[in-house]
């Protein structure tokens, strides 16, 4: 494997795949640097596309800011939730409900309901604090389930956080939820309803902070840890991981991601109210990790904004453009209405064709494709010891 | 071979039984394994060996007997169980009483809502340490006289390191990070040290390297590190999983059948590493092994296992020898 074959002499993309190569050696050795500069670029071609024409013609450049700014809150969600399935293997189907307790956070912290009003930083803070606090409160009694059971209890939490949100009115004001909560408060920038701008920088920069530090988690003994779990929980065990704790660890920093999104979410919607946390939610983030390549944080990234950006913008032109045309059944559709049966038919072609995800992770990439695998590269080791080999 | 060095045991078994429901599999089975020996266990298929394995690596509890690692007491029965409630109930009620008195004295239902709520973190705080189990926690039940039995990663940490019958590596994970898993350990880095990026995050990682480089080269794996783990060869799992094991820099090391399946080229290399292990790491080796070319040629001492019982002990020699180990294997003569 160290002997890879030397690239191909003389070949007319060689300039070019040079530069690729230095790119990604310096990626290699400063991640964190350049994660921020890719970030950078991204966020600054964004709303430069929004202007261009295929872009322009769907909505206005505001419009296409506010909605990448709420795509934003869906890539922190799936961030967050591919810690927990992605790196650790553990299946949470009530990832909402931290999302819930992250914005419910910010309704007690920031709004005239609760006669407070904390600073936003320090509430975004709280908001992943008090979240992963309640992923460690449902992770200790049910981490020792495995797989399934382990869904079915994060399924029922996931429902009753909503519900509780929904029936303790005295607290929560019940279905009409806890609104005018304050607009971020950070010094010399205003944050109006009208002016997309700092809401979309601040959560370029909060995107940016957050996949820089799971980056660094991923390489680092923590992030073995919970592949190794992923893995095989036993051998795991048997390598002098304390399992329980980091099983926690993945759950409570799952949490707090999306403590961080619903504080977000919040403090830009100015108003929380439990129909925007119902299971719905846990699925499209679940189905956004799955189709962007589950273990990828880059791929997740971008799964989950590239989804969200479909659902809000594509199918709302597909209405338009339907009718516009007169095919006849399609535009009498709603197609907002059928979003989940779209997804379903993505996972489902997904699976088929492309089971690593849109984007995937080298190293699910090899799971999935094992046997095309053994080519040229591993043949020369393996040669006269692959009848014992076992598969 | 030499004879085992002189000295104190290691671990002790003492009276270890198991009970699967109505099936004995180890039935009062005492076991010494002095430091520095290499000591094998042996048997026909269903015997206990693997049982008895599990249960010395912290997998499964006893049902009766228990397990000393250099004199400590790790894996027994548990016992006074029933105490353990009141080290979370203790600490809460002491502070709600705190509370209660502050409401009398002040009657400020500021202070009492406060101190109500310190109560209620001491007491999620105590349910999760109950959870997770860290040291001080286990101490302070040691104090009151309750005994819970190791955990696998806190026989690790006294020093054993295990593989596997059926090899179980970390398949999708490269052979250093297999390595790097196993040194887990040895490693103090937290999430936040990760996170940060701090100095002694990214020392650690460039050391932990070089060890893990070290210990791959050790067992004939050298610079082979970036392989994914199931595409070597099946004799270079086995070795890799040695290499995990040793990440944690155990004093006895635990061999689960380390030559199943191996060629009779690949055996006698494994021989060779676990004899370099002792020679050079002075490593203490238990062996369950069913070649018995293997346990012959490497063994101080042989304990035979039948049916769950110890039914022989001592040097090779004396243990080819004996007729209850024969008949064990063979069958009885026909009288």
């Amino acid at each position: 494997m160290t002997a890879r074959p030397a690239p191909m002499p003389a070949s007319r993309g060689r300039g070019l795949s040079n530069a690729l190569r230095e790119v990604r050696a310096f990626a290699d050795e400063h991640r964190s640097v350049s994660i921020v500069l890719g970030m950078a670029v991204i966020a600054a071609v964004l709303p430069l596309l929004a202007v261009v024409p295929p872009f322009s013609i769907f909505q206005k450049q505001d419009v296409w800011l506010s909605g990448f700014s709420n795509a934003g809150v869906f890539v922190l969600l799936a961030l967050g939730l591919n810690i927990v399935v992605g790196m650790a293997g553990l299946l949470d189907l009530g990832y909402a409900a931290f999302f819930a307790i992250g914005a419910y956070a910010y309704a007690y912290g920031a709004s005239p309901y609760s006669g407070q009003h904390l600073p936003f930083i320090l509430m975004i803070l709280i908001g992943a604090l008090v979240a992963a606090t309640f992923g460690v409160l449902l992770g200790a009694p049910t981490l020792r389930l495995r797989g399934d059971y382990l869904a079915i209890v994060t399924l029922g939490f996931g429902e009753i956080v909503p519900i509780v949100f929904l029936n303790a009115e005295k607290y929560t004001e019940g279905t009409n939820g806890i609104g005018g909560l304050y607009k971020p408060d950070i010094p010399f920038v205003t944050f109006t309803l009208l002016n997309p701008w700092p809401f979309y920088v601040l959560m370029a920069v909060i995107v940016t902070i957050t996949i820089m530090l799971i980056y660094r988690l991923q390489n680092s003994r923590v992030g073995r840890a919970w592949m190794a779990i992923r893995e095989d929980e036993l051998a795991a065990a048997a390598s002098g991981l304390n399992t329980v704790t980091t099983k926690l660890l993945a759950f409570a920093l799952g949490a707090s991601t999306a403590g961080l999104a619903g504080v977000f979410n919040a403090s830009k919607l100015t108003l929380v109210s439990p129909d925007q946390f119902m299971s719905t939610v846990s699925f499209s983030i679940l189905a956004m990790i799955v189709l962007g390549g589950m273990g990828n944080i880059w791929g997740v990234a971008l799964g989950a904004f590239v989804i969200y950006t479909i659902q809000v913008v594509l199918l709302k032109q597909l209405n338009a453009f339907f009718a516009a045309v007169g095919v006849p059944i399609l535009k009498d559709l709603n197609f907002i209405q059928y979003q989940f049966l779209l997804y379903g038919l993505a996972l489902v072609l997904m699976m088929l064709f492309r089971p690593e995800g849109l984007f995937p992770s080298q190293r699910r990439k090899r799971e999935l494709h094992a046997a095309d695998e053994l080519g040229p590269g591993a043949a020369g080791e393996v040669q006269g010891s692959l009848g014992e080999s076992p598969e | 071979m030499t004879a085992a060095r002189a000295g104190v045991p290691l671990v002790i078994a003492r009276n270890i039984t198991k009970r699967f429901g109505g099936l004995v599999a180890v039935n009062d089975v005492t076991f010494e394994i002095p430091e520095g020996s290499i000591v094998s266990l042996i048997g026909p298929n269903g015997a206990g060996k693997t049982t008895f394995f599990n249960i010395i690596a912290g997998i499964y509890d006893p049902t009766g007997g228990h397990v000393d690692v250099r004199g400590r007491p790790l894996i027994a029965r548990p016992r006074n169980s029933w105490r353990e409630p009141f080290v979370w109930f203790a600490p809460v009620l002491a502070v709600a009483a705190v509370a209660y008195a502050g409401y009398v004295a002040t009657k400020s239902e500021l202070i009492a809502t406060a101190i109500g709520a310190v109560a209620l973190v001491v007491l999620i705080a105590m349910m999760l340490s109950s959870v997770a189990r860290p040291a001080w926690y286990n101490t302070l039940l040691a104090r009151l006289g309750v005994f819970k039995s190791a955990r696998p990663n806190d026989m690790v940490k006294a020093g054993l390191g295990r593989t596997f019958q059926n090899i179980r590596l970390f398949q999708n994970m490269t052979a250093m990070e297999n390595v790097l898993v196993g040194m887990h350990t040895k490693l103090h880095a937290t999430a936040f040290d990760a996170m940060l990026s701090t100095p002694r995050n990214r020392r650690e990682e460039v050391d932990s390297r070089v060890r893990a480089n070290e210990l791959l080269a050790l067992v004939g794996l050298p610079g082979r590190g970036d392989e994914l783990a199931k595409n070597l060869p099946y004799g270079d799992q086995r070795r890799l999983e040695v290499a995990r094991a040793l990440g944690s820099d155990p004093a006895l090391l635990l061999l689960d059948e380390p030559t199943a399946g191996m060629n009779p080229r690949e055996t006698a290399d494994m021989m060779t590493l676990i004899n370099k292990l002792r020679g050079e790491l002075g490593l203490t080796v238990l062996l369950i092994e069913h070649d018995m070319k293997v346990v012959m040629g490497i063994s101080d001492r042989v304990t035979v296992l039948d049916h769950g019982e110890k039914i022989a002990e001592g040097t090779p020699d004396e243990v080819r020898r004996d007729p209850r180990v024969i008949e064990a294997y063979l069958g009885a003569p026909a009288a």
